[in-house]
Order: C-alpha cells, then structure tokens, then sequence
C-alpha cells in the first residue's frame, strides 16, 4: 500500500549522512513500502534538512517491532538523564 | 532486423513549462514503432523503473518515464527524491496528467513514430496510469495494483488522493488490469467494482487477478514477487500493447 500519509515534526540536531554530518530541520515517519529492507511495508524514518538539498537525509526503514523498541528505549533513556539535560534550551 | 536501441537520460518540457528530467529507451530500426510512457512507482525513478523502460526498448517500442519527482530534488538519488517529494504532499493528479502528456508527445515526435501511445504503471503509478487514460486520449492503458482508484483512502491522506473512478466514463482506450488476489490495496473487491462501472459505461478493459500474489509482485528485487504471477503479466502486457499499439 502506498498510504501517502506522513508525520512530519520540525526537529533540532545533526545527523551523518553519505557526505558527512549536517544539521537537521525536519523529520518524516511514515508506514510504506520500503526501498531496501526485505518487508513488504516497514515504518520508515527520514531525518531531513531540505534547505541544503534533497541529498541531505538520514534514512532508516524499521519492522514495527524495532520501530516501538525504538521508541520506548528513547523515552527510557530520557528518563534516566536529569530532565532538561539534552534539552534545545539547555545550558552550554 | 536490428535490435540496437538508444538509452539515456534526457529532457522535457513537462506540466506547466518546467523542464523535467526523463529516462528513455527506444529502438533505433527506422520502421514505425509504438509508444509507451511509464508512470514510476512512489519509490521514484529507480533503477527497477529505468529497466522496465528499456524492457519495452528491447520488445520494440519507444519508451520513457517521466521523474515525477524531479521538481523537488533536481540531481538527487531516486530515494532522496522520493522523500522529498513525499514531505512535500506527493505528486499532484494535475501535474501527473501533463508531465505524462508532456512525455506522450515526446514520443509522437519521434522520426520512427507510428503514432500510438500507451501508459503503464505499477502501485501508485497504477492508479495514475487510470487517471492518465482518462485525461488524455491515449491508445492502450496498463494499471498494475493501482490502489484509492475506487476506494476514499483513509481520511488523514492528503485531499488530491481522492477515487477517481468518477472519471472512468471518460476512459479514451481499452485498459489491462493486473491484479494480486492478496492484495489489499486495491483488494478484489475494489477491482471488481472498477470492472463492473467499465462494464456498465460498455469500455474495453481485460482484468486479471492473481491467486497468491499480493501488492507488488512485479518487483523481482522484493520480498513480494512472484515469477509466475510477474511472468505471465509481462506476456498479457506485450499481448496487449502488440494489439493496441501496432500501426
């Protein structure tokens, strides 16, 4: 099924790509047929910043059990750091 | 006879003026040949894609897929692209129709043209191969599991992916359907309704669905294909193109 339906946030931070590390403004998560993995569908990440090119993406494409493993080990690993410690408006 | 064909990347004028990139294949025999336009999958203008059009090139007919992607991500790896243009809303219907217009002309123009054109597309390509079809007059239309052709999508998509089978009234040639029973976009049903509104308006459409096969199983570098299946599709298509599409 091609679902067309994409969760897009605006998001703050760096990713490595194919030519190096670059800053991040966007992040899309959609369920759709993937380009690489060997799964029919799978819930597909993009890690984007638009303004420096369509090249600028880290990708990932995850089962849904890796995508929610994914997830819950975020919220765990937040909750076992002081709040506000990676925080956009942390102290430098 | 000879079997030489020219493949290479080149450039239209596509919906609206813009100049698009596009991949075409053809022979170079200077005897009329037949057209066909590939509509890419949303996976983008991909190698898969590229081989299909030189498939065709290879039995005969000149060929060419637009990348429908090319405005969001001028020079990007197909995937770039196809993310772009996702995060972007998808391709328009409109900008679909004249883009594949743009790329049917292309190949009226041809010196070794007969003059005919056909679509095919596979996916979300299917269902703009049907909205093609209905646009534009065209000579012989290939849809490959076009899914929301029938179907309202669930309510979260964009609002240009609407059915479109309000438009089959309007269908300008025979259509070829080719189906997986295990699909669920478009399921059976789905397909049957699109068969039984052709019947009623009296179209020329040929269906066939699949047993075992699902979405997708064209694509030999995936999980989903299915040689059989995939096999005796490529020989209802060229059966289909060799009667619609010969001068």
């Amino acid at each position: 099924m091609c679902t067309y339906l994409t969760e897009k946030i605006k998001i703050d931070g760096s990713g490595k790509g194919a030519r190096g590390w670059f800053g991040l403004s966007e992040a899309s998560v959609y369920v759709d047929h993937p380009v690489h993995a060997q799964f029919g569908h799978t819930v597909n990440i993009d890690f984007r910043n638009p303004g420096e090119g369509a090249s600028a993406r880290v990708a990932v494409e995850l089962t849904e059990e890796a995508a929610l493993a994914l997830a819950e080990a975020i919220h765990s690993a937040l909750a076992a750091a002081p709040p506000g410690l990676a925080s956009a408006t942390q102290r430098r | 006879m000879s079997d030489a064909m020219r493949a290479e990347t080149i450039t239209i004028t596509g919906h609206g003026g813009e100049r698009i990139e596009a991949y075409f294949a053809g022979p170079l025999a200077e005897q009329p040949h037949g057209g066909v336009v590939m509509i890419h999958h949303m996976p983008g203008f991909d190698e898969f894609s590229q081989e299909v059009v030189r498939k065709f090139a290879h039995h005969g007919y000149a060929a060419i897929a637009p990348n429908l992607h090319y405005r969001e991500a001028p020079g990007a790896s197909p995937d770039d692209a196809a993310a772009a243009s996702r995060a972007a809303g998808g391709v328009p219907d409109d900008r679909l129709v004249g883009d594949v217009e743009a790329a049917a002309n292309y190949l009226r123009g041809l010196p070794n043209a007969n003059g005919k054109v056909g679509v095919i597309g596979h996916c979300s390509g299917g269902r703009q191969s049907f909205l093609a079809a209905c646009s534009l007059p065209l000579d012989a239309a290939v849809d490959c599991y076009g899914a929301f052709v029938v179907k309202e999508p669930p309510a979260t998509l964009p609002s240009s992916m609407k059915p479109i089978l309000g438009l089959a009234d309007q269908l300008s040639c025979p259509l070829l359907g080719l189906f997986g029973a295990d699909d669920q976009y478009p399921a059976p049903d789905e397909t049957a309704v699109l068969a039984a509104e052709l019947d009623r308006l009296g179209k020329a459409y040929d269906f066939h669905t699949y047993e075992g096969a699902g979405h997708a199983f064209f694509n030999y570098d995936r999980p989903s294909y299915r040689p059989e299946a995939a096999v005796d599709g490529w020989r209802r298509i060229f059966e289909f193109y060799g009667r619609y599409l010969s001068a």
